[in-house]
C-alpha cells in the first residue's frame, strides 16, 4: 500500500511539533462542561450538610446516588486539574531537569489525590 | 538542550511589557491563577471527605477548623475561585463556540462573570448559613 492510499489526516498526524493532536485539548473542554454540573451538585451538597452531624453528615454522603456523584466529581476535577497544570508547567518551566520532574510530580500528586478521595468516598459508601 | 542555545534565550510571548493591563488581560490572568488555586483547593474537600470516612472524633476536629473564622475565609475564598473559574470556561466556551470575539462582547462577558461569580459565592455562603 502505497502513502496514496492514506487519507490527508493521517499523513498529517503526528507531524507537528508536539508529535500529538488535540486530545487534551478537547479533554480540557469536555471535562469543564461535566464540571460545572458537578461543581452545582457539590455546592447543593455543602449547602445542605452546613451544619449537620456526623450521622446525618455520613448518611446523606454513604447514599449510592451521592456516592456516585462525589467520585464522579473526584475523577473528573482531578483530571481537568493535571492536564491544566501540565500547561502550566509547560509555558513556564524551561528547565532541562525541572520541566520533566515537575511534569511527572504533577501526575504523581493528582493520582494519589484522586485514589485518596476514592478511598474514602468508598469506606462512607460501604459504611466500613 | 544546551543553555548557550539561543532558543533558549529568546524571549516568549509578547506581554506584561508590552501590554497596559486590561480587562480581559487581568480575566485571563485570573483564570490561570484560580485554577492553580483550586488544584490545592480540592484537598480541602478531600481532607473533609476523609474526615468524614475515618470517625466522629476527627470529623468534629476538621468541621471545627473549618468553622473557625479563618477557616470560613478560606472556604469563602476557594468558592469564589470555583465559581470564577468555572463563570471563566464558560467564557472560553461561548469563545470555542466561535461567538462574542468583539471587544464589547468580551468586556461584557467579563463583568458579567465578575458579577455572577461574587453572587453564586455569596448566594451559597447566605443557603449554608440559614440551613446550618
Amino acid at each position: 500500500m502505497g502513502r496514496g492510499f492514506q487519507t490527508p489526516l493521517r499523513r498529517a498526524r503526528g507531524s507537528g511539533s508536539a508529535h500529538e493532536g488535540t486530545g487534551h485539548f478537547l479533554a480540557q473542554r469536555i471535562t469543564a462542561v461535566f464540571s460545572i454540573l458537578l461543581a452545582a451538585f457539590v455546592m447543593v451538597l455543602a449547602v445542605v450538610l452546613a451544619g449537620s452531624d456526623y450521622d446525618t453528615a455520613r448518611a446523606v454522603a454513604g447514599n449510592p446516588f451521592v456516592a456516585t456523584g462525589l467520585l464522579a466529581t473526584a475523577a473528573t476535577f482531578v483530571y481537568h486539574m493535571m492536564i491544566g497544570m501540565q500547561v502550566i508547567i509547560e509555558d513556564y518551566v524551561h528547565g532541562a531537569l525541572a520541566r520533566p520532574l515537575l511534569l511527572a510530580a504533577n501526575v504523581l500528586f493528582c493520582g494519589l489525590v484522586f485514589v485518596l478521595s476514592a478511598l474514602a468516598i468508598a469506606k462512607i459508601a460501604f459504611g466500613a | 538542550m544546551a543553555s548557550t542555545d539561543l532558543r533558549d534565550r529568546r524571549p516568549l510571548s509578547p506581554h506584561l511589557q508590552i501590554y497596559r493591563p486590561n480587562l480581559t488581560m487581568m480575566m485571563s490572568i485570573l483564570h490561570r491563577i484560580t485554577g492553580a488555586a483550586l488544584y490545592f483547593a480540592l484537598l480541602l474537600g478531600i481532607w473533609w471527605l476523609v474526615a468524614l470516612a475515618s470517625g466522629p472524633e476527627y470529623f468534629a476536629f476538621v468541621n471545627g477548623i473549618f468553622g473557625s473564622w479563618f477557616g470560613l475565609l478560606v472556604l469563602f475564598g476557594a468558592t469564589y475561585a470555583l465559581f470564577h473559574h468555572m463563570m471563566g470556561g464558560i467564557r472560553h466556551l461561548i469563545w470555542d463556540a466561535g461567538r462574542a470575539f468583539t471587544v464589547p462582547a468580551a468586556e461584557h462577558m467579563a463583568w458579567m462573570s465578575l458579577a455572577l461569580a461574587a453572587g453564586l459565592t455569596v448566594l451559597v455562603f447566605m443557603a449554608g448559613w440559614l440551613a446550618a
